[in-house]
């Protein structure tokens, strides 16, 4: 059976493993990534070949790691192969009013809300259960801050697997709802989101027949945030952008949008024969803003916080990958910023009044975040520049409720509407 | 004497057990008397400088010990100390 994986290395010391449901180096405690056969993968995709695949993250199964039966491009093609409620392909849109409103010149909106459960965590989620089936687990589990929640339980719901999510129990009714809906186990936890996860990592030693997404199958479910970088390319005609705007949560995704872009160069999908100096910066909450508290000091150590921010869906006080975020942000020439929750409310509003597009919280961090770069000139006016806007505001309506109302109420006669808005 | 948590990782120093005990007043004491009674353990936990590697999570009754006194945060008999690999979520 074809397959690119060559083993799992630890990030840290280069040890190698075998391809299973491991991710944490035995010896010294690193991550786990997947070594891939980028000259095999080379030689056997091109532009036509994806094009010929499936509109969803699949048409991507060549950088993905899974098996490939019958060949990579067929994955996804057949629910049979791979876990799929149509996860990716979502719109890659110009962004030109909001431009202006910020002083930048092409701006593009990476539109992540229109995944099946409505963020990009369908992505990661769909190459994790397939993964995980793939791997023999009959139980989907999760520590989550809300959107990880919906897309395990709708995934495991759609793969016929059990569903085990564990979530902070003051997320907002809107992500309780959408994940208990599909049936499975919902635990919520009184604590924080960093409460959770170290519950869920020590509950991964003692359940091992279960699949924690983001903890012993993390290795192939962070792979999923590269199929972000590859779509842009792709939707840019095979380029890279010069400076991308990505939220930080566990830091996982920024890092992962940065290894797409390199993956795509160094298997030749791209076009030039240099690599593409794309520009990578983070986005946080001020409530919740360890990587970028770093930044600012100049120091390599990242701090735990413990957070307090309306963006619940990033308030990871203490995130695996910040150290990691943090590198490329500095290697890249990008910069790391935090927004009050002030800030984030208008940044939400702003897009959705500028380009008809409605983010949660931590979309209005992203859009936020860039305001705050392009005013402050790190985020220039002649680069073409992505924002990476990942879950929908329906998830968090709680945040724009109050400015978010019926302009009149008003009786059902031509002179109760002329009366409240009078001709001029 | 406090009660320290094995991730699954470290088990093969303690043979299996994901609970072992040992003795100490901080956490840097308990973890050295960790490495006395299972061989192997300091290596793996601490860097060339004698700091915590960068991906272990410590945890003195379920708090992150770095919001305390770090190796310094005391501990006392029946305690319990997660060790726990810091790579998860997100």
């Amino acid at each position: 059976m074809p397959s690119f994986v060559e083993s799992l290395r630890c990030k840290e010391c280069a040890r190698t493993y075998p391809v299973e449901a491991l991710h944490v180096c035995e010896y010294c405690f690193g991550p786990l990534e997947v070594a891939y056969d980028y000259e095999a993968i080379a030689a056997a995709v091109s532009p036509e070949r994806i094009a010929a695949g499936p509109a969803t993250i699949w048409r991507y199964a060549d950088l993905l790691p899974l098996p490939t039966p019958g060949g990579p491009a067929k994955l996804g093609q057949s629910q049979h192969s791979a876990v799929d409620l149509g996860a990716g392909w979502t719109p890659l849109v110009r962004a030109d009013r909001l431009a202006a409103e910020l002083g930048l010149g092409e701006l593009w909106i990476k539109n992540d809300t229109l995944n099946p459960t409505g963020s990009f965590k369908d992505r990661v989620v769909s190459v994790a259960l397939t993964k995980a089936r793939e791997l023999g687990f009959k139980v989907a589990a999760c520590a989550s801050t809300g959107n990880l929640a919906n897309s395990v339980a709708a995934h495991a719901a759609r793969a016929g697997m059990e569903s085990v999510v564990f979530i902070p129990s003051d997320l907002e009714r809107g992500k309780v709802v959408t994940t208990a809906v599909y049936g499975g186990t919902l635990v919520a936890i009184d604590g924080t989101y960093d409460d959770v996860n170290r519950l869920c990592a020590e509950l991964s030693g003692e359940y091992p027949s279960w699949a924690f997404v983001n903890v012993n199958v993390r290795t192939y479910y962070s792979e999923g945030s590269k199929t972000l970088a590859f779509e842009v390319a792709e939707q840019l005609g095979w380029e890279a952008p010069d400076h991308v705007v990505v939220p930080v949560a566990s830091g996982s995704q920024l890092t992962k949008i940065h290894k797409g872009f390199e993956e795509l160069h160094r298997v030749g999908l791209l076009r030039g024969s240099d690599p593409p100096p794309v520009r990578v910066s983070g986005a946080q909450a001020a409530g919740c803003s360890p990587v970028a508290t770093a930044f600012a000091d100049g120091v390599d150590v990242i701090r735990p916080q413990k957070p307090s921010t309306i963006a619940k869906s990033l308030a990871i006080g203490n995130p695996a990958d910040g150290w990691y975020a943090l590198d490329v942000v500095r290697r890249t020439g990008g910069a790391l910023a935090a927004v009050t929750d002030d800030e984030i409310v208008d940044a939400i509003r702003l897009l959705a009044r500028t380009e008809g597009i409605f983010a949660e919280t931590a979309g209005g961090v992203t859009i936020a975040t860039l305001a705050k770069l392009a005013a402050s000139g790190v985020v220039r006016r002649d680069e073409r520049v992505v924002a990476f806007v990942t879950g929908l505001g329906l998830k968090t309506i709680e945040a724009v409720a109050p400015f978010a109302g019926p302009t009149a109420t008003i009786e059902p006669t031509l002179s109760a509407f002329a009366a409240a808005f009078p001709q001029e | 004497m406090p009660i320290i948590r094995i991730p699954t990782q470290l088990r093969t120093l303690t043979a299996g057990s994901g609970s072992v005990e040992a003795e100490g007043s901080t956490v840097a004491e308990v973890l050295k008397a960790l490495d006395v009674a299972h061989p192997g353990f300091a290596d793996r936990l601490f860097d060339g400088g004698g700091a915590l590697r960068r991906f272990v999570n410590v945890f003195v009754a379920d708090e992150d010990i770095r919001f305390a006194d770090g190796l310094d945060t005391p501990v006392e008999a029946g305690t319990v100390v997660s060790i726990v690999p810091a790579v998860a979520g997100g």
